[in-house]
């Protein structure tokens, strides 16, 4: 009885992870039988085995540590330079009425476009070179951190502010010891959805360019015409992005405890 | 010897606050005038819509621009005073610091020592219950607690005068009057001159040694009301025949004006539903 009391409560906690794992693994089953019936054509998706297998030739055998050091420093670069342009140009535009107003609706067009598909401009300004990647994954993940950074500044409930009001603070102390704090969870969800937008970007131009990491291993793969390679790449740079979300919650939750 | 309780800690003299502009003005406030003497508790009770909030706002300093005065010493009110803290109706906790943190935040403006904040803040948490909940993050209090967090955060920086809007509404009646007990202990323990801003007629003669009763709008002084019930005061007074007869009284005089509220606010939905 005992021992059923304690099967039901993991599962109650892990449920979720344990249903998510699960359905990947029959999802990836599924496809198994598909392909090798033949319903599915091996030329098109190679079976998810042969993923698997080839995963361990791709890390061993592509170089694949200094491939992900190189695509991690562009993203890295490109993702606290978006945090480090974005929540000051956000916390601007909140201050100012006009220039919100003006502004917000280009920054949320600038969050939908493309911007992938203007990598020959961009080859034209910065050369072949990691430069223009970092510079187009910035830009990219700029947009949603502005935009949250408005909204969470401006989703600060007024009774806080008149709490700072009623304690003369300063308008910097209010900044930073109301406001700012505030709108941290928001701005998280921005920075969340940003770093989303540079390793995608990140990835494809290097895909797009020819050059650099993951994305390049993934490019070369699939000129060999290496199906299970390429998918095998394509498998990493998920568990890569995977983990690295993983990490910006443990940061989140370090930042902000208990809400 | 002078009765330090008849020396006014604050006056409020002839305020009037109107709102808009041209034909448009309202009238919120209509030429108000109390006083609260020293370790005094009065109380200002009004139906929806006779100007609490904003009389509120004018003696927290948060609304500048108003005729007449509110005087605390020599000094004219336009502007927050340190002399005055403010417990506002709605939940004001800082959720991203836990209790000790939240109470402290008003040392921590004015640069007192780590350690001395948090010793005061301590005392101050001890002296509304909260003791054993110092580093528990708001989210993890019920409402009643929240609210003692806000009043500890107050009086942690010893205002001379603390104003309160509504700080139960949002609670139980249970719970509002076992807060109202801690609230009679605490004012009683610092000889704490308070300005209670509320609409509940049970709480305001629970709590009051006085009470200015508002009409609606515009907001003027009908009366005010002497409560003389024994103090020290706890919530069992509401039992006694004295209570009730403080809140029919009152209820007199509110009665008519809430009727203008009620009668004001569906005249104002009908015409919302004709346009609509």
């Amino acid at each position: 009885m005992a021992k059923s009391a304690s099967q039901s409560g993991v599962l109650f906690r892990y449920g979720p992870e344990i249903t998510g794992v699960a359905s990947i693994v029959v999802a990836a089953l599924i496809f198994e039988f598909l392909v090798r019936v033949g319903v599915v054509n091996r030329f098109v998706i190679p079976p998810p085995s042969d993923v698997i297998m080839a995963l361990e030739r791709v890390v061993v055998e592509e170089n694949i540590l200094a491939r992900s050091g190189a695509t991690a420093f562009e993203m890295i670069v490109a993702a606290f330079a978006s945090v480090a342009v974005g929540v000051p140009i956000g916390a601007l535009l909140y201050r100012s009425n006009l220039w919100r107003r003006a502004m917000e609706d280009w920054v949320g067009a600038m969050a939908a476009a493309p911007i992938v598909l203007a990598f020959p401009l961009f080859l034209v300004l910065f050369g072949r070179s990691p430069k223009t990647i970092i510079v187009m994954a910035f830009f990219h993940g700029l947009a949603p951190i502005i935009l949250k950074t408005i909204e969470g500044l401006a989703g600060t409930r007024k009774v806080l502010i008149n709490v700072g009001r009623s304690l003369n603070m300063t308008s910097s102390q209010l900044f930073w010891k109301i406001l700012f704090p505030s709108a941290l969870p928001v701005i998280f969800t921005g920075i969340r959805l940003s770093w989303t937008f540079v390793l995608i970007t990140v990835v494809g131009v290097e895909y797009l360019i020819n050059l650099g990491g993951l994305g390049q291993l993934i490019n070369e793969l699939a000129e060999r015409y290496d199906l299970p390679g390429t998918y095998a790449a394509i498998l990493f740079v998920i568990l890569v992005s995977v983990f690295f979300f993983v990490l910006l919650e443990r940061v989140e939750l370090w930042l902000r405890p208990a809400r | 010897m002078e009765d330090i309780r008849l020396k006014p800690a604050m006056v409020v003299d002839d305020v009037v606050k109107r709102f808009g502009s041209g034909d448009e003005i309202v009238t919120a406030v209509d030429h108000v005038s109390f006083n609260v003497a020293q370790g005094e508790f009065v109380s200002v009770i009004g139906p929806s819509g006779c100007g609490k909030s904003t009389l509120f706002n004018i003696i927290g300093g948060l609304l500048g621009d108003y005729e007449g005065a509110v005087m605390i010493g020599d000094e004219r009110i336009s502007a927050p005073h340190p002399a005055v803290g403010m417990v506002f109706q709605e939940e004001s906790t800082f959720p991203w610091r836990n209790v000790i943190e939240n109470v402290a935040f008003p040392l921590e403006l004015q640069g007192v020592a780590k350690s001395e904040r948090m010793d005061r803040a301590h005392h101050f948490i001890d002296m509304v219950g909260l003791a054993s909940f110092e580093k528990n993050f708001p989210s993890q209090l019920s409402g009643g607690m929240r609210q003692r967090v806000s009043i500890a955060r107050t009086l942690v920086s010893q205002p001379k005068i603390l104003l309160m809007d509504e700080p139960f509404a949002a609670l139980d009646e249970q719970t509002r009057l076992l807060l109202g007990d801690k609230i009679t202990q605490i004012q009683q323990e610092l000889n704490q001159t308070t300005l209670l801003i509320t609409h509940n007629l049970t709480e305001a003669v629970q709590l009051s040694d006085r009470i200015v009763v508002m009409t609606y709008r515009p907001g003027k002084v009908k009366r005010i009301v002497d409560i003389k019930l024994p103090r020290p005061r706890t919530s069992d007074v509401v039992g006694s025949d004295a209570f009730g007869h403080y809140v029919a009284e009152i209820w007199n005089d509110l009665r008519e004006e809430a009727s203008r509220g009620m009668a004001d606010s569906e005249s104002a939905a009908a015409r919302r539903n004709a346009h609509g």
